[in-house]
């Protein structure tokens, strides 16, 4: 398949999480939004990376040339499930603290 | 023998010593060991300033390189005294004058307390040694030392009664007035620097003929700047008559043996220079020809005793610089040698009058005193009978040597400057018959206190006064006797140089020297009879009026000043206080500071505390990062 299709499919996730963290003010959905903005990065990377592979083996076989952006995935992922942790533990505590996940509320932090 | 000269530095320090011993023990010291120290100061100066007379006498000079004062790249200027015919002789007028008016002090300040008796004479002896620094410093750097410290210790000593608010404008103007002419001096020496690499006397004018004639008239131009601001010369004169705030024995002081000689010595020393400048020599002779009248006239109808004597000392200095102007240096330096003796003991006299009347200074006041004060009447009138210029007193010769070198570089300069020796004549007889003669018109109480004064004022009066009558014999004129102007004879190896450069054509014939002579004595003696026989009978007791009036109130010269200097310069202050300081530099400063305040209130805006335009904020930031490198590559 083209490097395109790749390109437009990653670029459509990333806008469409982008809108969703700019318009809606639900905590978890931006929060999904936000993952959904990651894994659009993830898919390009190894789509590219998937790229450079097969253009190197078919120069020189055998070797591991492009392979490392699929490792920077798997770090990304590991990266993104704490920082999932950690973010929901605080939606959680500000459901408690507030009875809602409105992001807006979190403008009070200011004062 | 030369090597005796290398202790030149005896001479100032001396004095130095006194003003040390005297400034930091005067809370301690006893008014007789201060008088004794401070006097005695001044005495071992003389003495030794004698010693070097002679031997300069005899034909020794030296330079004397003490140490290095400073040192930069190529320039060096050493700490150095130069001790030759023209600074050995200022030595002997300024410690022997000196020695005189401080022994007069003793008595004139003992009613002082004793700090402050001991802060009098420890500026007079400071005064002396800056002199002394300034006539003997070998180059110009030392001698604006001396230049500077004389018109401090006249700032202190004119404000010696500090606490008079009069007295003390009188100092500040005095200094203020000397700053103006010491900033043409500076900017003179610095010039100097430029063109001759040097500010040594004796390289300077070695290498003064290689200079172009604007250059020299430049820079001696900026000298006498300097000299009309010490020595009083029109424009900047005005600070001496307000000196007369200090104790008369001060008055004297700056008037006869320091101070206003410095310009005259200044421009004598340089005069190789001057010759070099003709057209600076024609401003210096007109401006003291200018001076020599207009302080006459101003002279003739003051009615303080030590005004007219002031407005005298102005005219005589304005003497002095036609003699410099005309090219007869010789007749300048003895001028003001003859000038030192009998306007010290005019000075001194009228303190004396001053003593006996407590403190009384207006003539009107007086009158009829001749025979109360025997000593100070006598020699008050030798003094006036030299100053006024009549043979064989001090005064003859060396007015009329200057008077005749100004025939000969033109008649106009004799006429007016005999028109201004005859008003000397009449303005000093005016103040004799007002102060001796008639009847007494003070107060019974002062009256009943009038005394002769003690011997340490008598003694240097005497002193003086035989000094002002037979002073004139050092130079007697060619007329009389070929070869007897023995002043002429020892300062000859200074002027040599200048003397070279303009070969005499002529001399003027002897008849018409003689008819000159006889023309000013004539017209003297007709000053002085007219003048006794006015105001011995009926003295001036009005106030003047019509042009008597302008003159009393000194052609209103410092209310020209204060109208044309003073205050546009107070205007000026304000509006710049007002408009430049308030709205301009205040203004931009706390634009500054209300600039920033403003654009910190807009800027708080921003952080809203809303995540949702935080993210915006970032994404549209991206959006521009990524336009901005998509259009720059």
């Amino acid at each position: 398949m083209p490097i395109n299709y790749y390109i437009f499919l990653a670029l459509a996730l990333f806008c469409i999480g982008v809108a969703g963290v700019l318009t809606r003010r639900n905590a978890i959905i931006i929060f999904m939004c936000i993952e959904l903005m990651l894994n659009a990065v993830n898919l390009l990377l190894v789509a590219f990376s998937k790229m450079h592979y097969a253009a190197a083996v078919a120069n020189a076989p055998g070797t591991i040339v492009g392979t490392d952006a699929q490792l920077f995935v798997f770090f990304i992922m590991v990266v993104a499930a704490a920082e999932v942790s950690v973010g929901l533990a605080i939606i959680v505590m500000m459901y408690r603290n507030t009875h809602s996940i409105d992001i807006n509320f979190l403008n009070r932090l200011k004062h | 023998m030369s090597n005796i000269l290398n202790y030149i530095w005896l001479v100032p320090l001396f004095p130095l010593i006194g003003f040390l011993i005297n400034g930091l023990g005067r809370n301690f010291l006893s008014k007789t060991l201060v008088s004794f120290i401070a006097c005695g100061a001044l005495l071992a100066s003389f003495v030794v300033s004698v010693y070097f007379f002679i031997s300069v006498k005899e034909g020794n000079h030296e330079l004397v390189k003490l140490f290095d004062f400073i040192s930069v790249g190529k320039l060096s200027i050493p700490f150095e005294f130069q001790i030759d015919a023209l600074s050995s002789l200022f030595l002997l007028i300024i410690t022997g004058v000196g020695f005189l008016i401080h022994l007069y002090s003793t008595a004139y300040m003992h009613e002082e307390s004793n700090a402050h008796y001991a802060r009098y004479f420890a500026y007079l002896n400071l005064f002396v040694f800056s002199m002394l620094l300034l006539v003997l410093g070998g180059n110009y750097v030392i001698m604006f030392i001396g230049w500077e410290g004389v018109g401090l210790c006249s700032y202190l000593l004119i404000g010696y009664w500090f606490k008079n608010t009069d007295y003390n404008n009188a100092a500040k103007k005095a200094f203020i007035m000397n700053r103006i002419g010491d900033l043409g001096f500076l900017l003179a020496v610095f010039w100097i620097i430029q063109q001759f690499g040097s500010v040594s006397f004796g390289e300077v004018f070695a290498n003064a003929e290689s200079k172009s004639t604007a250059v020299l008239t430049g820079i001696t131009l900026l000298l006498f700047i300097g000299a009309t601001g010490k020595s009083a010369q029109i424009p900047l004169y005005t600070w001496l008559p307000d000196a007369m705030a200090g104790p008369t024995p001060v008055s004297a002081l700056i008037h006869a043996a320091t101070m206003v000689t410095a310009g005259i010595y200044m421009i004598a020393r340089s005069n190789i220079l001057y010759t070099l400048a003709p057209t600076t020599q024609s401003v210096v002779a007109v401006i003291g020809l200018a001076t020599a009248i207009f302080a006459a006239t101003i002279a003739i109808k003051q009615n303080d005793i030590k005004k007219v004597l002031a407005y005298s000392t102005v005219s005589q200095l304005g003497y002095m610089f036609l003699g410099l102007g005309v090219g007869a240096y010789t007749g300048a330096v003895f001028h003001v040698m003859t000038h030192a003796f009998f306007k010290a003991l005019l000075f001194l006299g009228a303190g004396s009058v001053i003593h006996a009347m407590h403190h009384e200074q207006d003539i009107r006041n007086m009158g009829g005193l001749r025979k109360k004060l025997p000593i100070t009447h006598l020699t008050f009138l030798l003094g006036c009978i030299a100053i006024a210029g009549i043979p064989p007193f001090s005064g003859f010769f060396s007015k009329d040597e200057i008077l005749a070198a100004a025939y000969e570089a033109s008649p106009v300069y004799w006429i007016v400057g005999v028109a201004g020796a005859m008003m000397t004549a009449f303005y000093m007889f005016r103040l004799y018959a007002t102060t001796f003669l008639g009847n007494f018109r003070g107060t019974k109480e002062q009256e009943h206190h009038l005394h002769e004064s003690p011997w340490a004022m008598t003694v240097p009066l005497i002193v003086l006064a035989i000094l002002a009558v037979i002073g004139g014999f050092v130079g007697i004129p060619k007329v009389f006797a070929e070869n007897a102007h023995s002043l002429e004879h020892f300062l000859s190896p200074i002027f040599t140089q200048s003397e070279e450069l303009v070969k005499k054509d002529h001399a003027l014939s002897h008849s018409t020297e003689y008819m000159l002579m006889g023309v000013s004595v004539a017209l003297a003696l007709i000053a002085i009879l007219y003048a006794v026989n006015r105001y011995s009978k009926k003295p001036e007791l009005q106030d003047a009026e019509g042009f008597g009036k302008v003159l009393a109130n000194k052609w209103y010269v410092d209310e020209i000043y204060d109208a044309i200097i003073s205050k546009p310069l107070k205007a000026i202050s304000i509006f710049f206080n007002n408009v430049i300081e308030k709205s301009g530099i205040d203004g931009f400063v706390n634009g500054i500071g209300e600039g920033v305040q403003y654009a910190s209130r807009q800027l708080r805006l921003l952080q809203s505390g809303q995540v949702g335009s935080y993210i915006l904020l970032m994404v549209l930031g991206m959006i521009i990062l990524m336009v901005v490198q998509f259009f720059i590559k």
